[in-house]
């Protein structure tokens, strides 16, 4: 997406921001920072979400749209791009901000829609079948009628502390980061805090590391700060591969100069002068955002030698996964930037003594590294203020599935689910019952609707063999099938374990073995199949806590977290497909029974000719007939009948 | 192969620690690894081919298949997956041919599996050569297909 070019800020503006002056700032200055700060403009702004999620719902037609718009009115307006404030399900979103006015968004704006919405706002008049909501600033006269964003219930109740940038700057440009304060926690850190000084307070904070079992960071940090060393290293976990979370991605599209300062504090906090963030190579637009917010500081003097003369050296490198799962794990991690197969080893010892190339390394979560500015910058009373006594802070959910408005969601630790799925999420399309929800990933757990009211935290979820995890958060309602979905993670884990040790690499294959079976049609009654079945679900809950007690790293350990927390949410699920051979929201294809309607049946013949089986019989237009013994369940005939005769069962 | 030196001079140290990213660089070149190319990075980081080969089949995203002239990428996330995309994979398979990280014999498709695209809402996405399709069912599928046989002939 070309992009009309913001004017390029000179270096004493930067460093008079930096140390906070907007006061002393030359008059002609202020103009440079209220036009990139957009408080008073001159021009209409617009600005379109351009991240992945948006192109792919269209946004670069919209763009287009956009362009031709103006060229062919002659309109002097600044088009921009912003990142995404996390409504995905309203992608593309538009933001149009005439000169003294209120910034409105429009949601869903696609390429039709375009000139009705822009004729509306240059002509003084908002289309409200479009608007998503205003943006308040006393600095500019508020539309009539028209909702504030932030009183829209999928912001209402939602705390943004680490997303509060995302949609809102242009992700690209350095200059719209520092005059809305960025970079300032990390000056204000090497200048007036020493290492020791700056562990402490994360460790006063209370915060805990977001991606697995919720160690205090702090302790973390003070481990490796104390080791002994003549080199120490901080490694940025943003690798999320999990199918279902997209909320790291989204976050380093919308505001990857968080994540650089983030990372830059931590590493003095340690002592290290060499940083690296991994993140997987297919996140495309995520690796070359990140790379050019790194390229972008270090020309700034924010990154380099000697950083604005303190003495501090950093270098931040970016480094691209190629495509393993289980290099979310810390030591698997460390041995992939080593070169490496990403195998993990046993510990202790732990990375905060011997890591990266037998150097102290600090692994860290990306979302924990994203609140260490927020801290440096509120401190840690405030920050405790938000969560629970034993769980500080927010926490950043990816919200999918089969819900009303999936996103990114950030609330305050302790919140309900509820609020999460009803109130934040607008709750399930087409009334239907919520039957559950996953949370965490492939490695996490499920939760019914009788814990809706537990609060998220660390200890009440560890409670429900939960883990916050990766953040992902799936709805299920009553069509989705907790085997399949279940069998669909143990495929995954299958194919992800690296084959080091036999629990997880042997365990995780037969307990997909066990679900298959569960879920499939017996091919012969009578023969050992049944009894193979039988043996294999009677071991199949034992299995599982094996294969958690004994398996070398957090994906093994891990693995067997949705099979035992779904039995024990869902076994009459489990049982209603073992005994009955029945699944009641019809995805597992194989257990359906197919009948055909006689009277809406006109005997067309489509389904015969494509039952795999021959399974099918009658003669031209006259009712068919099924012969269940030849069935296999297929649904061939199901999806092929176009009178709709074919009943499932 | 002067392609390959080129990236070498990239990373002027011998350390293994860059054995993943010029790997990485040479398939963005060439599209996959070459036998030709994981020599001539045997050499330069004096490691023996078969510590690279056990390296590059470790990781899901090195490939020794060139791509086809149309890439064809399934999102296999959480989101997409109770929406049908298993269903794709196997259509796929039956209409090239081909399953994850294979091309077909003719070199016009190839098949990758990616997780997550984050375009959970507007599932099951497809993209070919970076185009995006959203909701895609098998029928839609079958079309895409259809069209990029036609593009190709």
């Amino acid at each position: 997406m070309p992009v009309t070019k913001s004017q390029k800020i000179k270096d004493e503006i930067i460093r008079t921001l930096l140390e906070g002056d907007i006061e002393n700032l030359e008059p002609q200055d202020r103009e440079t920072v209220d036009y990139l700060k957009r408080d008073k403009i001159t021009q209409p702004v617009i600005s379109l979400s351009y991240n992945t999620a948006s192109i792919i719902a269209g946004a670069d037609e919209t763009f287009e749209a956009i362009h031709e718009y103006l060229e062919d009115r002659d309109i002097d307006a600044r088009l921009t791009q912003m990142g995404s404030p996390g409504l995905v399900t309203a992608e593309p979103l538009l933001d149009v901000q005439l000169p003294g006015k209120a910034k409105v968004t429009f949601g869903n704006v696609f390429p039709e829609k375009v000139s009705d919405i822009l004729d509306g706002v240059f002509n003084n008049f908002i289309p409200l079948e479009y608007v998503l909501g205003q943006h308040p600033n006393e600095l500019h006269e508020p539309w009539e009628n028209i909702p504030y964003i932030h009183e829209l219930s999928f912001f209402k109740t939602q705390k943004r502390d680490i997303l509060k940038n995302c949609g809102r700057i242009d992700p690209e440009s350095i200059d719209e980061y520092i005059v809305n304060g960025g970079y300032r926690n990390f000056l204000m850190s090497i200048r007036n805090y020493t290492p020791e000084e700056v562990c402490d307070l994360i460790e006063s904070s209370g915060l805990r590391g977001r991606g697995g079992e919720g160690y205090p960071t702090g302790k973390k940090w003070k481990n490796t700060l104390n080791a002994s060393a003549e080199k120490r290293f901080l490694i940025c976990n943003a690798g999320e591969s999990d199918p279902g979370a997209f909320m790291e991605r989204m976050i380093m599209e919308s505001d990857p100069h968080s994540l650089v300062e983030a990372v830059a504090i931590a590493s003095y906090a340690i002592g290290a002068q060499k940083a690296y963030i991994y993140l997987e190579s297919e996140y495309e637009m995520a690796c070359r955002r990140i790379q050019k917010a790194i390229d972008q500081a270090r020309d700034y003097g924010l990154l380099g030698h000697d950083i604005f003369t303190s003495g501090f050296n950093l270098n931040i490198q970016l480094h691209q996964g190629a495509g393993a799962y289980v290099c979310g794990e810390e030591t698997a991690l460390i041995a992939s930037l080593e070169g490496k197969r990403g195998m993990p080893r046993p510990k202790p010892p732990y990375p905060s003594y011997r890591g990266l190339h037998n150097q102290p390394t600090v692994v860290n979560n990306m979302e924990t590294l994203l609140n260490v500015p927020v801290i440096v910058r509120h401190g840690s009373t405030w920050y405790k203020q938000t969560g629970t006594a034993k769980s500080a802070g927010t926490k950043v959910f990816s919200l999918s599935g089969k819900i009303e408005r999936s996103g990114l969601v950030e609330i305050p630790m302790g919140a309900s689910m509820r609020e999460v799925i009803y109130r934040i999420g607008g709750g399930l399309p087409d009334n239907k019952d919520l039957k559950g929800l996953l949370i965490g990933g492939p490695a996490g757990g499920a939760l019914t609707y009788e814990h809706l009211d537990t609060p998220i935290d660390y200890e009440e979820l560890k409670e429900l063999g939960c883990t916050l995890g990766s953040g992902a958060m799936v709805v299920m309602d009553e069509e989705t099938c907790v085997l399949d979905t279940v069998k669909y993670y143990m495929h995954l884990l299958k194919e992800e374990s690296c084959g080091k040790c036999i629990p997880c690499r042997e365990g995780t294959r037969r307990m997909h073995e066990i679900l298959e079976n569960i879920t499939k049609r017996p091919q012969e009654e009578n023969g050992s199949f049944t009894l193979h079945r039988f043996k294999g679900v009677i071991n199949l809950e034992k299995l599982a806590h094996v294969v958690r007690d004994t398996s070398l790293c957090g994906l093994g350990q891990r693995a067997a977290n949705p099979i035992i927390s779904t039995i024990s949410a869902f076994r009459n699920e489990y049982e209603e497909h073992i005994f009955e051979r029945k699944c009641r929201a019809g995805v597992c294809q194989e257990l359906s029974t197919f009948y055909i309607d006689v009277d809406k049946c006109t005997g067309c013949t489509i389904c015969a000719q494509k039952c795999p089986t021959s399974a099918i019989v009658g003669s031209a237009k006259k009712p068919h007939f099924i012969v269940q013994d030849r069935c296999i369940g297929c649904g061939i005939c199901y999806e092929s009948c176009k009178f709709g005769a074919i009943i499932r069962k | 192969m002067d392609k390959i030196k080129k990236i070498l001079e990239r990373y002027p140290f011998v350390e293994r620690e860059n054995l993943i990213p010029i790997l990485q660089d040479i398939q963005n070149e060439y599209g996959h690894l070459t036998e030709d190319a994981v020599k001539q990075v045997g050499d330069y980081l004096e490691l023996p081919t078969s510590k690279i080969y056990s390296v590059a089949t470790f990781y899901s995203k090195f490939r020794f298949q060139p791509r086809g002239n149309f890439h064809l990428k399934i999102c296999r996330g959480t989101s997409c997956q109770v929406k049908g995309a298993a269903k794709l994979e196997q259509k796929v398979f039956k209409e090239l041919n081909i399953v994850d990280g294979e091309t077909t014999d003719n070199g016009t498709f190839s098949l990758e599996v990616v997780a997550c695209m984050g375009a959970c809402g507007l599932g099951p996405v497809v993209s070919i050569n970076n185009r995006y399709y959203t909701r895609v069912d098998e029928d839609k599928l079958e079309e895409i297909i259809e069209d990029y046989r036609e593009i190709e002939q």
